[in-house]
């Protein structure tokens, strides 16, 4: 990080227009997605609060706080509200609704008003989910399996699968809004590989969210149907098949897992390259690779059913398939790592993050393969191996990623930088608390103690205590961030580009004017065209900080608006 | 900005660019949509498969001649919908809003129908979940109340798209009545007309498949109901 001498511009997309219609009538992407982006923090502590509350009741063997009533709500609600509301939304509709018109030189998505709507519909899905926990919860899973969900469970069921079929149709018109604006909307000389890798990723994202989310809204309307007519859609006393109801969940549910992970992999490759000072190496096979992952995606749902009557050809079709996804996960981390090679690494916030990510990623993604082996899962089908791999992923990639994302991108959304120290020692926490709660999980999954249950064996304790005590430390590690982020929109000190970072959105104000651009860019070279050797001394407006910096380029000047040489 | 009458709106530098990020926006709905009754189509095909007397017992209830005569309302619907934006492409301001008057008159049509065989079926006690009541074979029962639930869910699902259809084919025949369109930018009407030939096609999908298909036959081996 370098210490900048700069003052905020005087008009930014903050300050044009005040009052609270000019936020909730906006249709500016960078203001609808701090829409979301405090719409999901709301959800992710209230979704983590369940977490919270279930590590508390497996301190101990018996049940102690909760009846198994309770308990079933609790992990229910937790992943109804995590998943759907805020790891699908997280990265796409806060950093990438800010980000995507400015990274790739646009006014503004293809569709404003309809961005703004989707919002609304991610509110109303929101309040219906809201009103189920207020009421009294619903106790399905967040997998809603039939034909429990459908006939069996006395609890709101109905609103809840509603709340889910909005917030998927908020997400669909986000990932359609996307691809539009990524093909329509680039500007002069963006030609599709000198796109960042985050737009490659975003791009990879929204074709998911466009594909596959209606099947999920329609599954989920037909087991309101089914409940509210009794008809036997998925019931098999009257004839219907709950296995159906699982090909046509998992359909949407497993691509879902890279709804939530492709943005993260798409951070990741910015902050490599803004914290290596290096362009990405073998960018175009990382770009491609993002596709390559959304196409697997829609293939290999059949894993997540291997003991629910799948015949065993089935099975070895949709295994082979699953190990696929193995290939372009791993091109990422591979090339990732080869970029940190002879890099000039800097330990900042965002960089830890990233780094955290990598490893964690990694070790999800294995674990992974583990699973998607049909003899292997059977073993540890619906035990906390499964629970520890996925929050790997989802939370040791995704939320990792968010973080770091979220870091990295805070000056440029606010023109403030939150306090460094605080940033590394909240990584640092993160890390620590995230490895604590889930490494033992994969011990005692694999011993044998299954998911979803609130008492469980004796000798499973001591790894259930360690889980416990490590998610409280990670309970701190998010809360930190959630105060100096706050104290930093008024006493951060004001930073405009405090990484030298390559890339258009940092070509113009940070935080940015209304229509982001004073003029459109003209875009005449790659991405991350970062000069392998220090730059000329030029004028330099800062002082180093962290020893491996690269000087400052000569162009990003003080007042904040410097625009590269070669990007007029 | 641009000035308050030009319709490209602030954020496109040309209208061509305005105009394919609508295309392409549309197509990308309609992608959406095709996932969205895939689902149904699938649920359709597994018990199709699961129950195959039932099906073909259940659908020779349906009233093949008003489908049939849905179908035409709908398929002409479709060419006097080309006319009108064929229409808008050359600026004719009379022709496009006859034409769209004409697709609205067919549209209307196709729910009136539907709503006299909705009413037909309930009388009967064909209704899931509201009346259901099977007088055929026992064995049959379940299978044909899931014909039904499909059935109804299916097309009240295209009923509802083509009640959708309606209220925006009002919305563009007031703007093209108001003179908002021209052969430099009739956009709406085009994505209109994309919107309005998809739910005419889902429904040529449904048409054999919930009125047409095995209808009429005996079931495996004899016996009918």
């Amino acid at each position: 990080m370098i210490e900048e001498n700069v003052s905020l511009p005087r008009i930014h997309y903050l300050n044009s227009h005040y009052g609270w219609k000019s936020w909730l009538f906006t249709t500016d992407h960078k203001r609808i997605g701090l829409l979301y982006m405090v719409s999901i923090t709301l959800m992710f502590f209230l979704g983590g609060f369940f977490a919270l509350l279930i590590r508390l009741e497996l301190l101990t063997p018996q049940a102690d706080m909760f009846t198994a009533d309770t308990y079933n709500k609790f992990f229910t609600l937790h992943g109804v509200i995590l998943i759907f509301f805020f790891l699908v939304p997280s990265i796409p509709a806060t950093l990438g609704n800010f980000l995507i018109p400015l990274m790739i030189g646009a006014k503004d998505v293809a569709f404003p008003k309809l961005n703004l709507l989707s919002w609304y519909i991610f509110v109303i899905g929101s309040l219906f989910t809201l009103w189920v926990v207020a009421v009294g919860g619903i106790d399905t899973g967040w997998t809603f399996y039939t034909p429990y969900s459908t006939t069996f469970a006395n609890t709101h069921v109905i609103a809840a699968t509603l709340g889910v079929f909005f917030t998927g149709f908020s997400s669909i018109l986000t990932g359609l809004n996307f691809i539009v604006t990524i093909h329509k909307m680039r500007a002069p000389g963006l030609t599709w590989f000198r796109l960042p890798l985050f737009i490659w990723s975003l791009y990879a994202t929204s074709i998911i969210q466009v594909l596959a989310t209606p099947v999920l809204g329609i599954t989920m309307v037909l087991i309101a149907a089914e409940r509210f007519a009794k008809v036997g859609i998925f019931d098999p006393a009257l004839g219907g098949d709950p296995v159906l109801f699982q090909h046509m969940f998992w359909f949407y549910s497993h691509p879902a897992v890279y709804i939530m992970i492709l943005p993260s992999l798409g951070v990741v490759s910015e902050l490599i390259s803004a914290f290596t000072w290096k362009r990405v190496f073998g960018y175009k096979f990382v770009a491609v690779s993002s596709l390559m992952i959304a196409i697997f995606s829609f293939i290999v749902w059949g894993h997540h059913m291997y003991v629910s009557s799948m015949s065993i050809y089935a099975g070895m079709l949709f295994s082979i398939l699953s190990y696929l996804v193995a290939v372009p996960s791993a091109v990422k981390v591979f090339n990732w790592t080869a970029t940190l090679y002879k890099g000039s690494v800097s330990y900042d916030t965002p960089m830890l993050y990233a780094l955290g990510f990598i490893g964690l990623f990694t070790i999800g993604g294995l674990t992974g393969l583990f699973l998607a082996s049909m003899g292997l899962d059977r073993h540890l089908h619906d035990t906390y191996f499964v629970i520890a791999h996925f929050h790997l992923i989802m939370v040791g990639g995704a939320v990792m990623g968010y973080f770091g994302g979220l870091h990295y991108w805070w000056p440029k959304m606010f023109g403030r930088m939150y306090p460094e120290w605080w940033g590394r020692l909240s990584a640092l926490i993160v890390f620590v608390g995230f490895n604590l709660s889930f490494f033992p999980q994969f011990i005692i999954g694999y011993l044998g103690m299954p998911r979803r249950y609130h008492v469980y064996a004796p000798e499973f304790q001591v790894l259930n205590v360690m889980s416990t005590a490590g998610s409280s430390i990670l309970g701190v590690g998010y809360l930190l961030p959630l105060v100096y982020f706050i104290w930093s929109l008024r006493y951060g000190k004001v930073a405009s580009n405090p990484w030298r970072a390559k890339g258009l959105e940092w070509e113009t104000t940070s935080p940015p004017p209304p229509e982001n651009f004073l003029e459109q860019p003209i875009v005449t070279e790659e991405a991350y065209n970062y000069p392998t050797r220090p730059a000329q001394p030029g004028k330099q407006t800062g002082k180093l900080t962290g020893g491996l910096n690269p000087p400052a380029s000569p162009t990003a000047t003080a007042t904040g608006t410097g625009r590269e040489a070669e990007v007029v | 900005m641009s000035n308050a009458h030009s319709p490209v709106a602030h954020h496109f530098y040309t209208i061509e660019q305005q105009k394919e990020s609508a295309t392409i926006g549309m197509w990308l709905f309609l992608a959406t949509e095709i996932l969205l009754f895939g689902a149904l189509f699938t649920a359709y095909a597994v018990y199709r498969y699961k129950f195959p007397d039932a099906f073909m017992v259940a659908s020779s209830r349906m009233d093949w001649k008003m489908g049939g005569l849905n179908t035409l309302f709908l398929i002409v619907s479709s060419v006097t919908m080309v006319f009108a934006v064929s229409s808008a492409e050359k600026g004719r301001r009379g022709g496009l809003l006859g034409f769209l008057a004409a697709t609205g008159f067919f549209g209307t049509l196709f729910l009136v129908v539907k709503y006299f065989e909705y009413k037909h079926h309930y009388l009967d006690h064909d209704v899931p979940g509201l009346n259901f009541q099977w007088t055929g074979a026992p064995e049959l029962a379940n299978g044909a109340q899931m014909f039904f639930f499909l059935y109804f869910f299916m097309t009240g699902l295209h009923a509802l798209h083509m009640i959708v259809g309606l209220g925006l084919l009002i919305w563009i025949f007031i703007t093209a009545y108001q003179g908002k369109y021209s052969p430099e930018y009739y956009n709406p009407v085009e994505m209109f007309g994309l919107y309005w030939h998809f739910v005419d096609l889902v429904w040529i999908f449904l048409f054999p498949l919930l009125y047409l298909l095995g209808a009429h036959l005996p079931p495996g081996g004899g016996g009918h109901h």
